[in-house]
């Protein structure tokens, strides 16, 4: 009993992870971590004035360049600058990973909700969920791009589906200990509403790890959605992503590694940093993991 | 009644603590947690270390056993010895010998004392295997010896069981096994029969008694419970906040208490005296349940399973502004009624008639006009408010649902924060800032808010202090006295049931075995269960509110 934590809310929790103490308690990794990629968001969000060339423009007289004054990072084989190139597609990248990651933590979170305070709806759904998490996410994805063509939103779509069993569990996980606490059943015995009991007093125990979750699954969409550009299963040609630059850059990539190096650069970093700053979220919201890890 | 108090003028002395001072580190600039305790405990004799939580008895044990969590506190002081062994002086390494072969620990939950996944007999005999250099055969006669010496029965058996396929009772024998299988010079035992129903209780305490008689071992005794102390304790050591306050033999402890706070605790002791009967007001019942049946699990798809039969024929009535004590043990029942009662769960057949209605097998909507008139107050009073939740916000959320405006609701609650003893301004305060007796007013407010016709109380004092116990069974009293309401009233203390009480149910593996006014039952009960639970009910022969035995008056 004298382990109590004092309580918190989700947006405290959120408020406690910049306050100043506890940032210089870090180190210097997070900090990095972070400064990459609110450098990586800021430049991909400003691309359209930042870009010199038109992503799509070609110019076949200028093909295969190397680094010059016009050409940041010298051009691709149809003549298109690469430097315009990966600030766009970046653009396009994290839009899809962000979205995904949103709808997926959105949807997660309310069919977890329902499945954990309403047994007959538990069973059905944790079934649905369980052959979701049979097939394996990327084949899933590339056949549900292939239902629904190759747009940002079907790319969207096809990345969450995958991702949400992952969410419904661990939400689900936290209701079914929470329902069991002294003041969800007080809260019955006061006569409060269904929608209440989950909204007011259950869903807030699940804010932490969603916040954790929600940077792994930021991360993994990320990449999902370049392999599936990569593998041709992306967004259509015409929309430059992180992916698809790769996937051109294939054929070339003996003459010119800076094809695949930039983009692959970019997303490296992208990815390493938002699971550092996922795995420090972890930690200070749940110091307990923490010490097992060490 | 008869004490222990034997004479150990020329025992030999096993543990010293001199002057014990321990601290949180310098940073925090608070008072030390320990203030210059000193005990001695002597061959053969049991000292109990008694005091309300917080007070600093386990730190004390924590301390002599070298077990201090690391960079959170530390000995600044002060000096521990067990027989000519300076123990704070020790390495690492030689106090991890010197708590298996000198001094053994128990704790109060063997559950998570013992490994789940190992076979309890190979964890007796693991204790022997690093310890010692005996061989294998020899290693097994001394388990199976212990393993009879704390009376355990089919020891073949149990010898190859895990941890879960046995009983808490057996648990705690284990643990005592492996506690003594190195003849220990001092066994310390921090609650060990806190989380023990009472006749099990009885038996541990026996068979520690026994054990220490056999092998002339130090018993240091860490204990809330003053009837356990009158039972077992040669000397008395009494701690309040980090400081001790009192120590004497028992019987003068008991007998002629010197420091105030002492004499306060000991008549904050709930006695099984059953409180003057009150007359029966009106007698319209307001709560009558018939034939109330649970069988939890059971049914299976393919093939049908029994389930288990958690409360059978339970039927009982309670008049407007009377109390019904349901008693039982762990596994009879009691808390199944009551969470069938407060349609928490619905139960498997009869009837529950709050006021007029049927409410056995309501559906949700149909039950929220009936939930209103029906409260609960919990055990855990640090479960059962919302962390999240300012007090006002949680007092407020049943009225509120039954369409009063908030504004109203909260000075409603403002209003209840008094009567319940607490300021105004801590409605807008969170749970963690209060203590456990004070959680448990603002559970006991919040159901009061509803103006019920019935507050059923799960164990609702059961997880506090004497002293806290005391007045939060005055409020409820008071509560009753004023808002006429009627309250069923949860329990496994026999002691609390008699001072709360009006009428008595006992329930054994989900059956009323008796029931009645409270003191019939209690002062001439019926039932052999009933008989034997009071015979169990530690220190029963001493009246400690009047320093005295009982019936001496």
């Amino acid at each position: 009993m004298s382990h109590y934590a004092p309580p918190s809310s989700a947006m405290q929790s959120v408020l406690r992870l910049f306050s100043i103490p506890s940032l210089a308690k870090l180190g210097t990794g997070p900090l990095i971590a972070a400064a990459v990629l609110t450098m990586i968001v800021i430049v991909t969000l400003l691309s359209p004035w930042l870009a010199p060339f038109d992503p799509l423009e070609m110019n076949p007289m200028n093909r295969l360049q190397g680094p010059s004054d016009a050409n940041l990072l010298g051009t691709d084989p149809f003549g298109r600058d690469i430097y315009s190139r990966v600030l766009i597609g970046g653009r396009v990248s994290l839009l899809i990973g962000i979205g995904a990651a949103i709808v997926s933590v959105f949807i997660g979170l309310i069919i977890g909700l329902i499945a954990g305070f309403f047994r007959l709806a538990d069973t059905i759904i944790m079934r649905i969920m369980d052959s979701l998490m049979a097939i394996p996410s990327i084949l899933l994805a590339i056949a549900l791009v292939a239902l629904n063509g190759p747009s940002i939103t079907s790319v969207i779509m096809a990345i969450t589906i995958p991702e949400i069993p992952r969410v419904v569990r661990l939400v689900r996980s936290v209701v079914l200990t929470a329902r069991e606490e002294p003041y969800v059943e007080a809260a019955v015995a006061l006569g409060s509403s269904m929608p209440k009991i989950l909204f007011q007093h259950l869903m807030p125990n699940t804010m932490a790890p969603l916040i954790v979750q929600g940077t792994y699954i930021l991360a993994s969409a990320i990449l999902t959605e370049a392999i599936l550009s990569f593998l041709g299963a992306g967004v259509s040609t015409e929309i430059p992503t992180w992916g698809n630059i790769m996937a051109e850059g294939r054929q070339y990539f003996r003459i010119k590694p800076e094809l695949i190096l930039w983009p692959g650069l970019m997303l490296s970093l992208c990815i390493l940093s938002i699971n550092l700053l996922g795995d420090t979220a972890r930690d200070m919201l749940d110091p307990r993991l923490k010490k097992r890890g060490e | 009644m008869l004490f222990k108090s034997r004479n150990f003028d020329d025992a030999k002395t096993v543990l010293t603590v001199q002057d014990l001072t321990v601290s949180l580190p310098p940073a925090a600039k608070a008072p030390p947690v320990l203030n210059r305790i000193s005990l001695t405990i002597r061959q053969g004799e049991t000292v109990c270390l008694v005091g309300e939580s917080g007070s600093g008895k386990s730190v004390t044990s924590l301390a002599i056993m070298g077990l201090l969590p690391k960079d959170a506190l530390f000995v600044t002081g002060g000096k521990i010895t067990l027989s000519d062994t300076d123990l704070l002086t020790q390495s690492q390494g030689a106090m991890q010998d010197i708590r298996a072969r000198r001094v053994a620990m128990i704790f109060q939950e063997p559950m998570t004392a013992l490994n789940p996944v190992m076979r309890v007999g190979d964890q007796i005999e693991e204790v022997l295997e690093s310890h010692t250099s005996l061989s294998a055969d020899e290693r097994r006669k001394r388990v199976i010896d212990i393993m009879e010496q704390v009376h355990l029965p089919d020891v073949d058996r149990i010898h190859r069981s895990y941890p879960h396929q046995l009983s808490g009772g057996q648990r705690q024998r284990i643990m005592i096994a492996m506690a003594l299988v190195l003849e220990p010079e001092l066994l310390i035992a921090d609650e060990p029969t806190t989380a023990l129903d009472v006749t099990t209780q009885q038996q541990i305490l026996s068979l520690i008694a026994e054990l220490q008689e056999k092998h002339g071992t130090a018993v240091l005794f860490i204990t809330h419970d003053m009837g356990v102390v009158a039972e077992i304790a040669d000397t008395v050591y009494v701690m309040k906040s980090g400081d001790l306050v009192e120590h004497a033999p028992i019987e003068t402890l008991l007998r002629a208490p010197k420091q105030d706070y002492t004499q306060n605790l000991l008549r904050a002791v709930p006695s099984l005296i059953p409180r003057a009967p009150r007359t029966a007001p009106g007698g319209d019942p307001v709560l009558k349940v018939d034939n109330l049946d649970m069988i939890y699990g059971g049914g299976g798809f393919f093939v049908k399973r029994a389930g288990t039969h958690a409360a059978k024929d339970v039927t009982f009535t309670v008049a407007r502004g009377r109390t019904l004590g349901i008693v039982g043990e762990s596994g009879s029942g009691k808390s199944t009624v009551a969470r069938c009662i407060m349609r928490l769960i619905a139960p498997t057949a009869g009837s529950i008639r709050l006021r007029d209605t049927d409410i056995a097998h309501l559906n949700r909507a149909q039950l929220k006009p009936h939930r209103q008139h029906l409260q609960v107050v919990f055990q855990d009073p640090f479960r059962s408010l919302n962390p999240r939740w300012t007090v006002g916000r949680s007092l407020i959320e049943g009225p509120v649902n039954y369409g009063t405006s908030p504004s109203q609701a909260m000075a409603r609650a403002a209003e209840l924060m008094e009567i319940v003893g607490l300021p105004r301004d801590s409605l807008d305060r969170y749970p963690h800032q209060f203590s456990g007796g004070q959680r448990q007013r603002i559970a006991i407010a919040r159901a009061v808010m509803m103006q019920p016709d019935v507050l059923v109380a799960d164990e609702a004092v059961s997880a506090l202090d004497v002293s806290v116990q005391a007045q939060v069974l005055d409020l409820l009293n008071d509560l009753q006295e004023k808002l006429g309401i009627t309250i069923v009233f949860i329990t496994h203390d026999l002691r609390v049931a008699a001072q709360i009480c009006d009428d008595v149910l006992v329930m054994q593996r989900g059956v009323v075995v008796e029931q009645g006014p409270a003191a019939a039952v209690l002062a001439n009960p019926q039932h052999e269960y009933t008989k034997s639970l009071i015979e169990a009910a530690p220190g029963r022969a001493w009246d400690f509110a009047n320093f005295r035995e009982l019936g001496a008056a």
